[in-house]
C-alpha cells in the first residue's frame, strides 16, 4: 500500500468529478434534440413548453434543478392543502414512520435476539422461521398489512417494522451467543447472577455486533420506506417522489432523490457514531 | 491415622477422589488432595492430564464425574466469591477501564455498598499491584504483564478464601513473569493467602508453593506425588538458585516430568494410595 492520501487531494478529485458531471449534463440538455432522444410530442408539451418546440429534452439540466432546489428549501415545511406540502414535511413524515418501525423493531428483536444467543435450543427452534421470513420482501406485507391493520400509515409502520427486525434480530443473537467464554466464567466466579451477568458483561461485549445489525437496519428501513409510501400514498417522501412523477415534473424528482441520499446518509452516520461509542478494542 | 485426624482438623480445601471420565475415556481418577489455610499448593504436569480441570472443579466452573470438592467442610456447589480465580489469559472485560474492572468485582462482592467506596476499594488494590497510575486505562492500552496484574487485582480485591490461578503467567514473557511471580510471592505472604496454582514452570513452583503435587500424564491419571519445599522464605529469584537444597529438589521435579510422569501413568507402583500419595522432601 501506498502513503495515505491526504483530504484535500481527494476532495479536489470529487468536486472536479462533480463538476465534470453537471457540466456534461448541462451541455448534453442544452445541445437540443439532436443528441438528446426525441420525446413524444405530446409529453414533451407536458413538460414543458420548451420541449414541446423541440428545443430541448425532457431532461432537465442541473441549472434548472439547482434554482429549483432553491426555491423548494426556501420554504421546505410549507402547507397547502393535502397536496402541496413542503418537502421538509415530506422528509419528516418519512422519518417519523422509520423512526417508529425502527424502535419497535428494536424493543422486539433486541431482547428476542438476547434470549435465542443465550439459549441454544430457542435458537435451533425458531431459526427456520427467521429463515423462511428474512428473504421475503417487506413489500410483501403490504396487502396482509393493509387488511389486517386497515390504516395506511401503520401498515407502512408495520412494513419498515418488519423489514428492520431481522438484521437486529439475527446480530443481536449472534453478538450474545459468541460472548467470549472466559467473560461469562468471571462472571459466574464473582456470583454476578443473571441481570447483572446480562447487562454488565453480555450486553456491552455484544454491543458492537448489534450496532451492525442497527445500521444494516435503519438503511434497509429507509430503502424500503420510499417504495411503502409509493404504494400506500398520502404522505411522506416516496409519496412525494410519485406525485411529482404524475406532475411530470422530473426537476422535483432528482432533488428527491439527492435528499433521500443525504438523508440516509445521515442516518447511518448517526448510527455510526454510536457505534463509536460502544465499540472495544482488544 | 493420628496424623491424618490432625490434617483433617486444619483442611481448608478437601479434595476427595474426584475424577473425569469420558465414555471410553477416563483423563484422571481418583485425585485426593488437601490445601491448608495459608498454605501455597501448586499442580504440576503435562498437558492434557486434566490440570485445567480440576482447577475449574475447585472454582465450581465445572463438575467432577465422580468423587468430591470440601471447602470449610461442605461440599462445593457452583461458584463463589469465596473462591477467587485468576485465569490464564487475564479475561479482562476490554471496555472497561482497569478500575471499572477490579470495581466490577468489588460491587459483586459488596452489593451494599455505595459507588465512590467500591471504586475506592478497587483503586486500592490496584494501587497493591502497583497499577494505581494506570487505573483509568483500558486494557488494549496495558501490557501483558499489567493486564494480569489487573486480574491478580480483581481476584485480591474481593478477599476470597481461596486464590485459584490457572498458569496465569505463561503468556507473558520470561522478565515480566520473574517480576509478577515476586510479586504474587510477596502478595500471597502479605496476606497469608491460601493459593492453589496449576503451573508447569518448575522455578515458579519452587519460589511460590509450600507443596507441589506432581501429577502423572494421562490418560488415567493421578498425582504421583507430594514433594514438600522445604526451603525457607522469603525466597527471591534472583538467589534461589544459590539456596541449599534446591537442586535436588529441582532434579527431583525434572525427573519426574521428564520419566516418571510418563512410566507412571495408569501404572501405580504396588503399595500405593491414592488418599496419601507418597510425601517426599527432596530439600531435605
Amino acid at each position: 500500500m501506498s502513503a495515505p492520501v491526504p483530504f484535500w487531494r481527494a476532495a479536489l478529485l470529487s468536486l472536479a468529478l462533480l463538476a465534470a458531471l453537471l457540466l456534461g449534463w448541462e451541455m448534453a440538455v442544452k445541445s437540443g434534440a439532436s443528441s438528446g432522444p426525441t420525446v413524444d410530442p405530446e409529453l414533451a408539451a407536458l413538460l414543458s413548453p420548451e420541449a414541446a418546440r423541440g428545443g430541448q429534452t425532457a431532461m432537465p439540466a442541473p441549472s434548472q434543478i439547482g434554482a429549483r432546489l432553491v426555491e423548494l428549501l426556501a420554504d421546505p415545511f410549507h402547507q397547502r392543502g393535502t397536496n402541496d406540502q413542503g418537502i421538509g414535511i415530506q422528509i419528516a413524515y418519512s422519518l417519523w414512520r422509520v423512526a417508529a418501525g425502527f424502535g419497535l423493531a428494536m424493543l422486539i428483536a433486541i431482547p428476542l435476539g438476547f434470549v435465542i444467543g443465550m439459549s441454544p435450543l430457542l435458537n435451533a427452534a425458531l431459526n427456520p422461521f427467521i429463515q423462511v421470513l428474512r428473504p421475503v420482501s417487506p413489500l410483501a406485507w403490504m396487502p396482509l398489512a393493509l387488511y389486517t391493520i386497515k390504516d395506511s400509515s401503520i401498515s407502512s409502520i408495520f412494513v419498515i417494522f418488519i423489514c428492520s427486525v431481522w438484521p437486529m434480530l439475527l446480530n443481536t443473537a449472534f453478538g450474545v451467543a459468541s460472548v467470549r467464554k472466559e467473560w461469562l466464567n468471571v462472571a459466574r466466579t464473582l456470583q454476578a447472577g443473571t441481570w447483572r451477568t446480562a447487562f454488565r458483561v453480555i450486553l456491552p461485549a455484544a454491543a458492537p455486533t448489534i450496532l451492525t445489525g442497527m445500521r444494516i437496519s435503519i438503511g434497509i428501513a429507509w430503502l424500503v420506506i420510499v417504495a411503502a409510501e409509493m404504494l400506500v400514498g398520502g404522505t411522506g417522501i416516496g409519496y412525494w417522489v410519485w406525485n411529482q412523477w404524475n406532475n411530470l415534473s422530473i426537476a422535483d424528482i432528482v432533488i428527491a432523490i439527492l435528499m433521500i441520499g443525504l438523508v440516509g446518509l445521515a442516518l447511518d452516520r448517526l448510527l455510526g457514531l454510536v457505534a463509536r461509542a460502544v465499540a472495544w478494542a482488544e | 491415622m493420628d496424623a491424618s485426624l490432625v490434617q483433617a482438623s486444619s483442611k481448608l480445601v478437601s479434595v476427595e477422589g474426584i475424577a473425569r471420565k469420558f465414555p471410553g475415556l477416563t483423563v484422571f481418577e481418583d485425585v485426593w488432595f488437601h490445601v491448608a489455610p495459608g498454605e501455597f499448593v501448586c499442580l504440576v504436569g503435562h498437558s492434557g492430564c486434566g490440570k485445567t480441570t480440576i482447577l475449574n472443579i475447585l472454582a465450581g466452573l465445572d463438575t467432577p464425574s465422580e468423587g468430591a470438592v470440601l471447602v470449610g467442610g461442605r461440599e462445593i456447589e457452583g461458584p463463589s466469591l469465596d473462591r477467587a480465580v485468576i485465569f490464564q489469559g487475564h479475561a479482562l472485560m476490554p471496555w472497561l477501564t482497569a478500575a471499572e474492572n477490579v470495581a466490577f468485582a468489588v460491587s459483586c462482592r459488596h452489593r451494599d455498598w455505595p459507588k465512590h467506596r467500591v471504586q475506592d476499594a478497587a483503586r486500592a488494590a490496584l494501587k497493591r499491584v502497583g497499577l494505581d497510575a494506570a487505573a483509568d486505562r483500558k486494557p488494549a492500552q496495558l501490557s501483558g504483564g499489567m493486564k494480569q496484574r489487573v486480574g491478580i487485582a480483581r481476584a485480591l480485591a474481593i478477599e476470597p478464601k481461596l486464590m485459584l490461578m490457572d498458569e496465569p503467567f505463561s503468556a507473558l514473557d520470561a522478565l515480566t513473569r520473574g517480576s509478577l511471580q515476586e510479586e504474587v510471592s510477596r502478595l500471597v505472604t502479605e496476606a497469608g493467602q491460601t493459593a492453589f496454582m496449576i503451573t508447569h514452570d518448575v522455578d515458579e513452583a519452587i519460589l511460590l508453593a509450600d507443596r507441589i503435587l506432581l501429577m502423572t500424564n494421562g490418560p488415567r491419571a493421578r498425582i504421583a506425588e507430594v514433594v514438600v519445599n522445604t526451603l525457607p522464605r522469603p525466597r527471591e529469584r534472583a538467589n534461589l538458585h544459590h539456596m541449599t537444597g534446591y537442586h535436588p529438589l529441582r532434579d527431583h521435579i525434572m525427573d519426574f516430568l521428564i520419566t516418571r510422569s510418563r512410566t507412571l501413568a495408569g501404572n501405580p507402583p504396588p503399595g500405593y494410595d491414592p488418599r496419601n500419595p507418597p510425601t517426599v522432601r527432596p530439600a531435605g
